[in-house]
């Protein structure tokens, strides 16, 4: 992964509309050299996937701060692997507590960065784990 | 330090503060800072206009601020017994949180609404669940802030149907629903419907609230989610001078006189940040509210040109780690909050990084205001900070930045415009990157954060567990109210509802016969997104 940039797409998926941090983070991935697509609020897990496959991404990063992000995580990991689509490196940031890491770890998402993380820290993740 | 940006000399000096707002901070104000100042035109006694010392002569001690903390969640019976603890703890005013299905006009049984019901904030489906949750509440002394935006127009239906089938009277009931949609589509994300009909959503209440509960607020416009998006304090209270300007130059269009609805506007505003640009930021709306009111919009009610306000939050500042302090970050937030006048406070929980507040970490919160109440000398005389060279400096200086700002959107055709196209958007998005980065690099100081920091242990907080079984009661609740409901008077009420939104005419009356026939919210919202459409977000990147 050197020539090619990295395509990432900054989803929101569920009903909460906190976008603060989404944005901020689509901002420094892009500043990172990432081409990065923004989802906007209120996405389905389909609707996710549909813009994933449509745009070819590499990576998925789920912002999610309404507490509701095991449920949403386990949907995306199940549909990923049906649709055939597990190459694509799943993120997930929001607001995550620490005994939930361990949960996302187990459903195959091993980048999980909680509100604050710095921006080198998940940049340097997505550029280490992109399949 | 505090929320500001620091030049330092080689001998850890300081040599230049820069604001949030782009103020440059002098190292020492004088007499020559208050030349151009004019007691009776800039600053008046407070009570008088151009209310830049407050709105009322008196304050605090004719009247206490209101404390008002954030509440609800799960089921109506949790948040009527919540409620009840949070008044029994002595405080004088509910706001009352909503969980996102509501919020967004979903049914809890929506296929959309699973695993979030209850899960923020208190689910409603029917008016069943209003009368739950409001059942023992003497609605009559307790004002209730009803945080609720794209669907406020029902849910003010809901709460005038509550209130009459406990045999209160319309004049005496206090409602104040956030119902401020622009800033939902700058900032908090809950929006469904367009702007155009969204802001004639927002007109209806208003015209209707001003003939039949007239002591109720029908809009609190919140610069409060467009700063926690990012804005600077400025950008806040320019934001949303010019969403209330939209909503007021709409109402006008209808006929009513300025003086007929512009008392019952108020605004939620940020109490996050530098205290010393707080205070002047408040002291500087007041008096920028009170002159557009009286020079643009030729009010003549003194109470027109008030801005009342909720000066709460501070979300944005607190932090995730080491949490405990958030309860001293919080406490200063507060004093600023009353050293600034506001009417109604509320504080963010220590733990809010983390979780919806447990019931201990709430009582906290109320505790911190009522202390700076009894115990700090906050009530002994009004705006303490008047007259000090740096305020009144920094006082004129903010309402210069805020015209600014004001100006900019006006440039580009107003507040519906600039939402529409994402001209807010994109500046809110790029100044909370300015910030983070800015944290990052160790330029703004965050104690826990970026310095003074700990190696991180366990959680020191205790979260608040979503209860699945909250959700199927609601959920079984919801179904026997459309099991033992009268069908056909639901059906023609929602015919009726139809026909108002279609003719554009004020749907309020007709929301009202829905509500009382039990009509979901998920069929009211559908309603209207078939006669509306739905709003589509701009692309600002």
């Amino acid at each position: 992964m050197t020539d090619k940039r990295i395509r990432v797409l900054v989803a929101k998926p569920g009903l909460d509309g906190h976008d603060r941090g989404a944005k901020v983070v689509a901002q420094a991935l892009r500043d990172a050299g990432m081409e990065v697509i923004y989802t906007g609020l209120h996405q389905t897990i389909e609707q996710i996937l549909n813009t994933a496959t449509q745009e070819d991404v590499d990576v998925i990063g789920l912002s999610i701060l309404s507490g509701a992000h095991i449920p949403l995580c386990e949907k995306l990991m199940r549909r990923l692997r049906e649709e055939n689509l597990s190459d694509i490196l799943v993120v997930v940031g929001g607001v995550i507590p620490k005994r939930d890491i361990g949960k996302l770890n187990d459903m195959g998402i091993e980048g999980v960065f909680p509100g604050g993380t710095p921006f080198v820290e998940s940049i340097r993740f997505i550029q280490e784990h992109v399949k | 330090m505090g929320v500001a940006t620091y030049i330092k000399n080689e001998r850890g000096e300081i040599e230049e503060v820069t604001l949030q707002s782009g103020i440059k901070v002098k190292p020492v104000y004088g007499p020559e800072d208050l030349a151009d100042v004019d007691y009776e035109r800039d600053l008046g006694n407070p009570g008088e206009y151009p209310f830049t010392r407050g709105i009322h002569p008196g304050m605090y001690r004719i009247r206490p601020w209101t404390m008002r903390q954030y509440s609800g969640f799960g089921t109506p019976h949790e948040t009527n017994e919540r409620f009840k603890l949070l008044i029994v703890h002595g405080q004088t005013g509910l706001n009352v949180a909503f969980d996102l299905p509501t919020q967004l006009g979903l049914d809890s049984d929506d296929p959309l609404a699973e695993g979030e019901v209850g899960r923020v904030g208190m689910a409603v489906d029917t008016l069943r669940d209003f009368e739950i949750a409001f059942g023992d509440i003497p609605l009559d002394r307790i004002g209730s802030g009803l945080t609720i935006n794209a669907v406020a127009s029902i849910i003010l239906a809901m709460y005038q149907a509550t209130a009459e089938g406990y045999g209160f009277a319309l004049d005496k009931i206090s409602a104040t629903p956030q119902n401020d949609i622009l800033k939902e589509m700058v900032g908090r994300g809950n929006w469904i419907f367009p702007v155009e009909p969204s802001i004639r959503l927002i007109g209806d209440t208003i015209e209707y609230s001003a003939k039949v509960m007239p002591r109720t607020n029908p809009v609190s416009v919140c610069g409060y989610h467009i700063r926690e998006s990012g804005c600077t304090p400025a950008q806040e209270i320019a934001y949303a001078f010019e969403i209330a300007m939209t909503y007021i130059d709409h109402v006008l269009q209808r006929g009513l006189d300025i003086d007929d609805f512009a008392p019952r506007i108020s605004f939620n505003l940020d109490i996050f940040g530098n205290i010393f640009e707080q205070v002047a930021k408040f002291r500087a709306a007041r008096r920028l509210w009170a002159k557009l009111l009286r020079e643009k919009y030729h009010a003549k009610n003194p109470r027109s040109m008030w801005l009342r306000g909720l000066f709460g939050g501070g979300g944005g500042g607190l932090t995730k780690q080491q949490p405990l302090n958030n309860i001293v970050r919080s406490a200063y937030y507060a004093l600023l909050s009353a050293l600034s006048g506001t009417q109604t406070m509320a504080l963010c929980s220590y733990d809010e990084a983390y979780t919806i507040p447990t019931p201990q970490a709430a009582i906290i919160s109320l505790r911190t205001m009522q202390i700076l109440m009894e115990e700090m000398g906050l009530r002994d005389t009004v705006d303490p900070l008047g007259g000090s060279y740096y305020i009144e400096s920094l006082t004129n200086q903010m309402e210069e930045r805020i015209t600014e700002e004001m100006r900019r959107v006006e440039e580009i055709g107003g507040m519906a415009h600039a939402v529409e196209t994402g001209y807010v958007q994109r500046e809110v998005a790029k100044q909370a990157y300015l910030y983070e980065k800015a944290l990052q690099e160790g330029k703004v100081h965050k104690v826990g954060v970026n310095i003074y920091g700990e190696e991180e242990g366990e959680e020191e907080v205790q979260l608040h567990e979503y209860n699945p079984a909250a959700a199927e009661a609601q959920i079984k609740s919801l179904n026997e109210v459309r099991r033992t409901r009268d069908k056909k008077k639901v059906t023609q009420t929602l015919r009726d509802l139809e026909g108002a939104a279609k003719r554009e005419e004020n749907v309020m009356p007709y929301l009202l016969e829905s509500v009382k026939a039990y009509a979901t919210l998920g069929e009211m919202t559908r309603v209207f997104k078939e006669a509306y459409g739905e709003f589509k977000e701009p692309s600002i990147f």
